[in-house]
């Protein structure tokens, strides 16, 4: 019997804000669906392309960046080059016929925890109407 | 809690020394109940069992509060006890408790940089309160996630810096100067860089203070006379800070003549014409005030275009004359037109924000225009008063009875000239109908803006300006005199609009600010920086570039890239942009990061 599916999503989220907003979120005991597994990066800018594929690979179904709103970056400009190599990380998806939706970057300040609680309700919805990423399982072939 | 006092003094032991051997670590797991913060949605008891079966965990216990002190003597007496190598506390935010723990860890001889924290309260049980397997399942993945931090982790040492005990300051106003005598009273030398001809900066444009009406003069001839006196203070007038490096503590700045400055027949630039003099400071203070927004931006009021409208800097100018005369014809003004927020709250004119000082000296101004000219009329045009501050209502109360100043609420919409008087129209939103007054002199309140130059000395001391021109502070509650750049601390109207009292204020506190980082006998610095490993790299110099803190540079002679740790913030933009993986960031290394993907999305049950 196949058991329902359930997203599974890695969340790459910059200390200074996305990450202090989902603890905000905790803090006001703001429920999400509990699909997500943060992992703490110092900045956005220090998120390595290759950590969203290796999330792909290991057969996450989708991947979502957190970081500081533009003009905000606790480093000057992390996270524009995190939305650069984001971008061009998407494009790459998508001419091996990955479906770039499944990757999120989205601005996320350390005072909005319920845009954070929000977004992660909404990409959990948005991934589980795509269903499984097709790379799940197929990791070693 | 009765089960945990059961389990309290004896430590279940996982796999022991001998499991842990051929993984080359000893790392201990303590999960934390926070009461029934945690465990209230987390079964940590399983989790607690299911992390003991991890790739080089020795132990892992839960406990009701490990923050407390029998939780913290647990921790230690574990490490102590077990022979850890690194401990992963499951618990609150690293926000929470990190220090905390990390000094328990130090405490029994375990090097704190191989402390992780997993945060399961504010990241899990409180934010899944409604499924208790799921919770517990994302518990134990986050906790999988951190042992396999603490894997990679290396014992690191704090890294110290020496403090060189000068201070720079910029602007040579009321903000400025305060600063310095602060700073050299208490024993340290100060540089005062000031790009006008003298010291001063707006305050001897202005005759006397609002409110208490105190004449300035004398006072800030003595300050003056103080600063200039001053054995451990130099002043530098007519230049200005070419370009800066350096880092807290530890900062070069190079001064050269201002523009301006050693023309023929204009003032002297004290700095060194040739080339500019570097100076050697350990902290710089912002005091660059702010200038009015130029009356040709206000040319529906008239400015720029007609002579007898003035702003307001113009117009205490004219005060200080025993009566004052319009500028036009020299005539004693007997109608005299205020309009506020010339310019302020209005985003059309670029200036969104209000200018704070304008009510209350236009309070002021129309007083003392009625004590010099006592048959002269004042109109005030007001969007509405702003009077926040000590005896401040009460003063405008005391312009509006005693002087007869008469306040009209509602915008100006045009001013203009008609024969030899200058005509006011606006609107009267109380009596709900348009006015118009002929005036023989109309005073713009007109807005404060950043000192000219602000955005660009702001990029030359790399502390950021926000999109206006102001500096901005590193938090706008809690660390108001702090730039976000260490070592940087501001004072005065370079920050935001602020009145002499505030501006006082801020530099005393920026003062005590640069004496506390003075007090120190060296900086220490978080060892979590980035490193290259020279035999990966190729000296591309990507990573250069890639830096916002110019703290790497390429080492000519043997072609490789070379940090500067104390500059270093341990953002890892190099690390990305290395093609060669030759940068890493102590502790934050790209195979740590790909081994926590790997731990959270294992299948650990």
């Amino acid at each position: 019997m196949a058991e329902a599916f359930e997203p599974r999503i890695v969340a790459f989220l910059c200390n200074w804000c996305t990450y202090a907003g989902a603890d905000l979120a905790g803090t006001a005991r703001l429920q999400y669906p509990p699909n997500v597994r943060i992992i703490r990066l110092m900045c956005s800018g220090a998120l390595d392309p290759a950590y969203v594929l290796k999330a792909l690979l290991e057969g996450a179904d989708g991947v979502f960046i957190g970081g500081c709103h533009p003009g905000d970056c606790h480093y000057q400009n992390g996270n524009y080059k995190a939305r650069r190599r984001v971008a061009l990380l998407k494009k790459i998806l998508e001419q091996t016929g990955f479906d770039p939706d499944r990757v999120w970057l989205r601005w996320i300040s350390a005072s909005e925890g319920r845009l954070f609680a929000q977004t992660m309700t909404e990409m959990v919805a948005a991934i589980r109407a795509k269903g499984p990423s097709p790379l799940r399982g197929r990791w070693g072939t | 809690m009765g089960a945990d006092r059961d389990r309290e003094g004896q430590l279940p032991v996982g796999q022991g020394r001998e499991a842990c051997a051929g993984t080359g670590r000893r790392i201990g797991v303590f999960i934390c109940h926070c009461g029934s913060n945690i465990a209230g949605s987390v079964d940590v008891r399983r989790a607690a069992e299911t992390v003991r079966g991890l790739r080089g965990v020795a132990c892992a216990t839960d406990y009701g509060y490990m923050c407390s002190d029998p939780g913290q003597a647990l921790i230690r007496q574990s490490i102590a006890e077990q022979g850890l190598d690194g401990i992963v506390v499951a618990a609150c935010s690293p926000s929470m408790h990190e220090a905390t723990f990390r000094r328990a860890a130090e405490a029994a001889g375990l090097n704190p940089y191989r402390v992780e924290i997993a945060n399961i309260r504010e990241q899990c049980s409180w934010v899944h309160q409604e499924d208790r397997e799921k919770a517990t399942q994302k518990a134990i993945a986050l906790i999988a996630s951190l042992v396999e931090k603490v894997r990679g982790d290396d014992p690191l040492e704090p890294l110290g810096t020496p403090v060189t005990r000068r201070l720079l300051v910029i602007g040579g106003g009321i903000a400025g100067m305060t600063v310095a005598l602060e700073v050299a009273d208490a024993g340290y030398e100060v540089i005062l860089v000031e790009r006008g001809a003298e010291l001063g900066g707006r305050l001897r444009q202005i005759r006397e203070t609002y409110a208490a009406l105190t004449p300035l003069a004398a006072p800030l001839q003595t300050l003056i006379e103080r600063v200039r006196e001053h054995p451990r203070i130099r002043v530098l007038l007519g230049s200005e800070v070419e370009s800066a490096s350096g880092y807290v503590g530890s900062f070069t700045v190079t001064v050269r003549p201002a523009a301006g400055a050693n023309a023929p027949g204009g003032y002297r630039s004290e700095a060194d014409p040739a080339g500019g003099t570097q100076h050697e400071v350990g902290a710089i203070v912002v005091a660059t005030g702010y200038e009015l927004i130029p009356l040709s931006r206000l040319g529906e009021y008239g400015g720029g275009r007609v002579a007898d409208v003035v702003d307001a800097l113009e117009f205490e100018r004219l005060l200080a004359q025993e009566v004052p005369r319009r500028p036009s014809d020299g005539r004693v003004p007997r109608r005299v037109a205020f309009v506020q927020c010339a310019g302020s709250r209005d985003p059309e004119h670029g200036v969104p924000y209000c200018s704070k000082v304008c009510c209350l000296y236009t309070a002021k101004q129309a007083l003392l225009y009625r004590q010099r000219v006592p048959d002269g009329e004042a109109v005030v045009f007001v969007i509405d008063v702003r009077t926040g501050g000590r005896r401040y209502e009460e003063f405008v109360q005391r312009a509006m009875e005693e002087g007869h100043v008469l306040y009209l609420r509602g915008k100006v919409a045009k001013v203009f000239r008609q024969g030899d008087q200058v005509i006011v129209w606006g609107v009267d939103t109380l009596a709900g109908r348009n006015v118009e007054v002929a005036a023989d002199l109309v005073v713009l309140a007109a807005a404060v803006v950043p000192s000219a130059g602000a955005a660009e000395l702001g990029r030359r001391l790399r502390a950021t300006t926000d999109e206006l021109g102001f500096f901005r502070e590193a938090h706008p509650k809690l660390r108001p005199v702090e730039s976000l750049t260490a070592g940087i601390f501001l004072a005065g109207a370079a920050q935001a609009p602020k009145d002499i009292a505030e501006t006082v204020s801020q530099a005393e506190a920026a003062a005590a600010k640069v004496l506390g980082l003075f007090s120190r006998p060296e900086l220490v610095q978080e060892p979590t920086v980035a490193t290259v490993l020279q035999e990966l790299c190729a000296g591309c110099g990507l990573c250069v570039s890639a830096c916002p803190y110019e703290a790497r540079s390429l080492n000519a002679r043997l072609r490789v890239a070379e940090v500067n740790a104390a500059l270093c913030q341990g953002c890892g933009a190099c690390v990305v942009a290395c093609p060669n993986k030759a940068c890493v960031v102590r502790n934050w290394r790209p195979e740590q990061t790909l081994a926590m993907v790997g731990a959270v999305l294992g299948e650990v049950q």
